[in-house]
């Protein structure tokens, strides 16, 4: 066997709780020793990896990928690798692209694309109802055997409690995984951000917390009775953690994640209408980003990107106008690394939140231990440098991170043993 | 991104735009009110126009219809001797910003000196004065539900010339502060100029969440709302608000907040009563009191043309002693 050695890498790996320096040998695509020589073989290459961290490779619950049909807001490639230089090496795509992955051939075409893109692996999620209308029931069962790996309706609502239990029971019968928001469009619709102090004086439509909390006790309580699967995606309000935290003390088995931009920033940032504050879910106060905090910090809620690249035409106008959604892939590691450098979250947290529990969420296995497909990151801890245009791998610069400094950098990325970028 | 009140100073504390009334000072607030107390003497003359804006052209830009409005400033313009150019533009939802930005490269181009702009979204004068075209004076003639800073400043003068002074009075604004950016721009306005209180009075439905955050005191009712008062200001109430559940009907609310002999009697008897206009008779207020000895409607009218030229003028001299700065560097 021929083995790649990467030498003197600092290993953090929380599933395996392991944070050490030491030797990696890796071959066939997995790791076959960590801190000593293979009895046989021979090495093919040597990454000195000295000051480096190596870290399971990122996965993302939930992002929107342009294609299929968006070629304005970015291509598979330019995002996948984007999502790459972020650390990803898996990344689930939102499935309200156009035309909406609720057929087994645009869950195939994503597949093909991304395959072809040769960067993150892409894991389609597809549509729960047809065109995400919320009517009508997808086909289940085959977007699932298309590789879907679970299902989802994005922030569209779904037409009645009748629907959603209906779904729910078909789903519950195949064990098809669901990724549910909770949206309730009667409270959400017209608004832009966050109800509250900020959006009274900047005089912008709010979206209450109840818009979420109400969706939510709905979801909740249709998932007890039926006994699906079920991931809450995107949770923007501490009240939804406690109503979560209530569910699994009942004996219900519920996970969740929340937008990196919910625990970075807060409904402030809208102050002066900066329309690349415009996102869904909104940004909360911060007693809300607090609780969303303390419960990654609890190792209950994982972090996802909801990933938004859009062109310049649709951030550049007045807020409430504005396309919502965030550029995230990018620099996403460096930037959920601020949370730590702040103190808020340990650094073994926040690796749990953004590789380990989206992996237990997906049954998916990625740990950098013996014996384990080769899926990691190595990443400078120490390197800074100011963030340009230059640096953006996403055709979205609508990114937060644009003109700020940055410490932190992704060296390089591994996917079942090949080095990606 | 700034803060809307940065963006609309020059560095040494100037207006270049006007674009909200909050976080101005109390002395720039008071120079508005002083330069449109001059203009209103002007305004009585035989020959009423002045030259100050002699050679510039202003572009009235209404995306949102407003007569009214766009009359004051149109006149005011000509008062101050601009030439003016009115556009009401319908407003394309699909195109997204792109119309917006289009129109106002194209306009620029054709070396318009100030907009005047009214627009559904909030912020969007802040994101022309910002982002679009930074080189022409902004005035916001009403931007959304934030803020329309020359309705407030005319109701300023309004309360300063019929109370002598806005220091120590206490102001009640009336009816649906929720959808009103007239009521944003005149609690800042009062609490920077010194009002000892600032109430607002109407159902829950139509004041907005943490109002007390803006240093406004929220009344659900007219009689405690009312008492002490030495100003009352009525806002208009849009049909829409019945279909939207805001409201059950229009007889209710009138029973409840609508301006009466009866109701403006728990307010000092030397009251004023204003209304940003138009009225809607029976809705907001009764005929008895809107054409009544103590409202000052028609007054505030008077004085709009002062204070958008007192602004124009003021925004002018702004912007313009920041461009020959930039050309003598």
């Amino acid at each position: 066997m021929r083995y790649l050695h990467i030498q003197n890498a600092r290993i953090i790996d929380p599933a395996s709780q392991t944070d050490t320096i030491a030797d990696v040998f890796v071959a066939n695509g997995a790791i076959r020793t960590i801190g000593r020589r293979p009895d046989a073989g021979e090495i093919e290459e040597t990454i000195d990896a000295t000051g480096l961290w190596l870290l399971p490779g990122l996965i993302d619950l939930g992002g929107h990928l342009p294609e299929p049909g968006f070629p304005q807001k970015g291509t598979m490639a330019s995002e996948t690798k984007a999502a790459c230089a972020g650390g990803f090496t898996h990344i689930c795509s939102l499935p309200d692209t156009k035309p909406v992955a609720d057929t087994s051939a645009v869950i195939k075409l994503i597949e093909e694309k991304a395959a072809k893109a040769g960067y993150a692996r892409v894991l389609p999620l597809g549509a729960m109802t047809q065109g995400l209308a919320g009517e009508q029931l997808a086909n289940m069962v085959t977007l699932f055997e298309a590789g879907a790996v679970a299902l989802s309706n994005v922030r569209q609502p779904i037409r009645d409690s009748y629907v959603l239990r209906r779904l729910m029971e078909y789903a519950a019968t195949y064990d098809i995984p669901l990724f549910l928001n909770a949206n309730d469009l009667s409270l959400s619709d017209g608004g832009c951000m966050h109800e509250g102090p900020v959006a009274t004086r900047m005089g912008l439509p709010g979206i209450p917390e109840t818009a979420e909390t109400i969706a939510l006790a709905q979801i909740l309580l249709l998932a007890e009775q039926t006994g699906v699967r079920a991931h809450i995606s995107q949770v923007s309000c501490g009240r939804s953690i406690r109503m979560i935290t209530d569910a699994r003390q009942r004996g219900m088995r519920i996970s969740a994640d929340t937008p990196l931009a919910n625990l970075l920033y807060t409904d402030a940032q809208v102050t002066g209408y900066n329309s690349l504050y415009n996102v869904q879910p909104p940004l909360r106060s911060e007693a809300d980003r607090q609780a969303l905090i303390a419960a990654v910090a609890a190792g209950d809620l994982a972090i996802s990107s909801n990933h938004r690249p859009h062109e310049i035409a649709a951030k550049k106008a007045p807020f409430s106008d504005a396309e919502s959604g965030m550029s995230q892939y990018d620099c996403f590691l460096p930037m959920a690394m601020t949370l730590v450098s702040a103190g808020e979250l340990s650094l073994d947290a926040l690796i749990n939140a953004v590789s380990v529990l989206p992996a237990q969420i997906l049954g998916m296995a990625q740990s950098v231990q013996e014996n384990s497909a080769f899926n990691a990151v190595l990443f400078d801890p120490e390197t800074e440098r100011t963030i340009t245009a230059r640096d953006l791998n996403s055709r979205g610069h609508n990114h937060p991170a644009l003109g700020r400094s940055l410490k932190g950098q992704v060296q390089r990325v591994f996917i079942d043993g090949q080095q990606i970028c | 991104m700034t803060d809307p009140s940065k963006v609309q100073l020059t560095e040494d504390g100037r207006l270049k735009h006007f674009l909200t009334t909050e976080g101005l000072s109390k002395d720039l607030l008071t120079e508005i009110l002083d330069t449109a107390d001059s203009f209103i003497s002007t305004q009585e003359r035989a020959v009423k126009t002045v030259p100050l804006l002699r050679g510039k052209t202003v572009v009235n830009l209404f995306f949102e219809n407003s007569t009214r409005t766009r009359s004051t400033f149109e006149l005011a313009a000509k008062r101050l001797s601009a030439d003016i150019l009115n556009l009401d533009i319908a407003r394309s939802a699909t195109s997204k910003g792109e119309t917006l930005m289009d129109t106002l490269w194209n306009l620029e181009a054709m070396y318009s000196d100030m907009f005047v702009v009214r627009h559904a979204d909030s912020g969007a004068a802040h994101f022309i004065a910002e982002q679009v075209t930074p080189n022409v004076a902004i005035i916001n003639a009403g931007d959304g539900r934030h803020a329309h800073p020359t309705q407030a400043m005319l109701d300023m003068l309004t309360i300063r010339r019929h109370k002598d002074s806005i220091e120590g009075k206490v102001v009640a604004i009336v009816g649906d502060i929720l959808h009103s950016r007239v009521a944003r721009s005149q609690i800042y306005a009062l609490r920077t100029l010194g009002a000892a209180e600032v109430r607002v009075i109407g159902p829950g439905t139509l004041l907005p969440r943490d109002i007390e955050g803006m240093g406004a005191k929220p009344f659900y009712d007219m009689k405690q709302g009312l008492a002490d008062c030495d100003v009352v200001i009525m806002l208009r109430l849009q049909k829409e608000r019945m279909q939207n559940a805001l409201l059950p009907s229009e007889s209710e609310f009138f029973k409840l907040y609508g301006l009466t002999e009866e109701k403006l009697a728990f307010a000092r008897p030397d009251a004023i009563v204003m209304h940003p206009g138009p009225i809607n008779r029976g809705v907001e207020i009764e005929s008895a009191v809107a054409d009544g000895n103590q409202s000052v409607i028609l007054n505030q009218v008077s004085y709009g043309i002062a204070v958008r030229m007192a602004v124009m003028a003021m925004a002018m001299s702004g912007q313009q002693t920041l461009i020959n700065s930039e050309e003598n560097a």
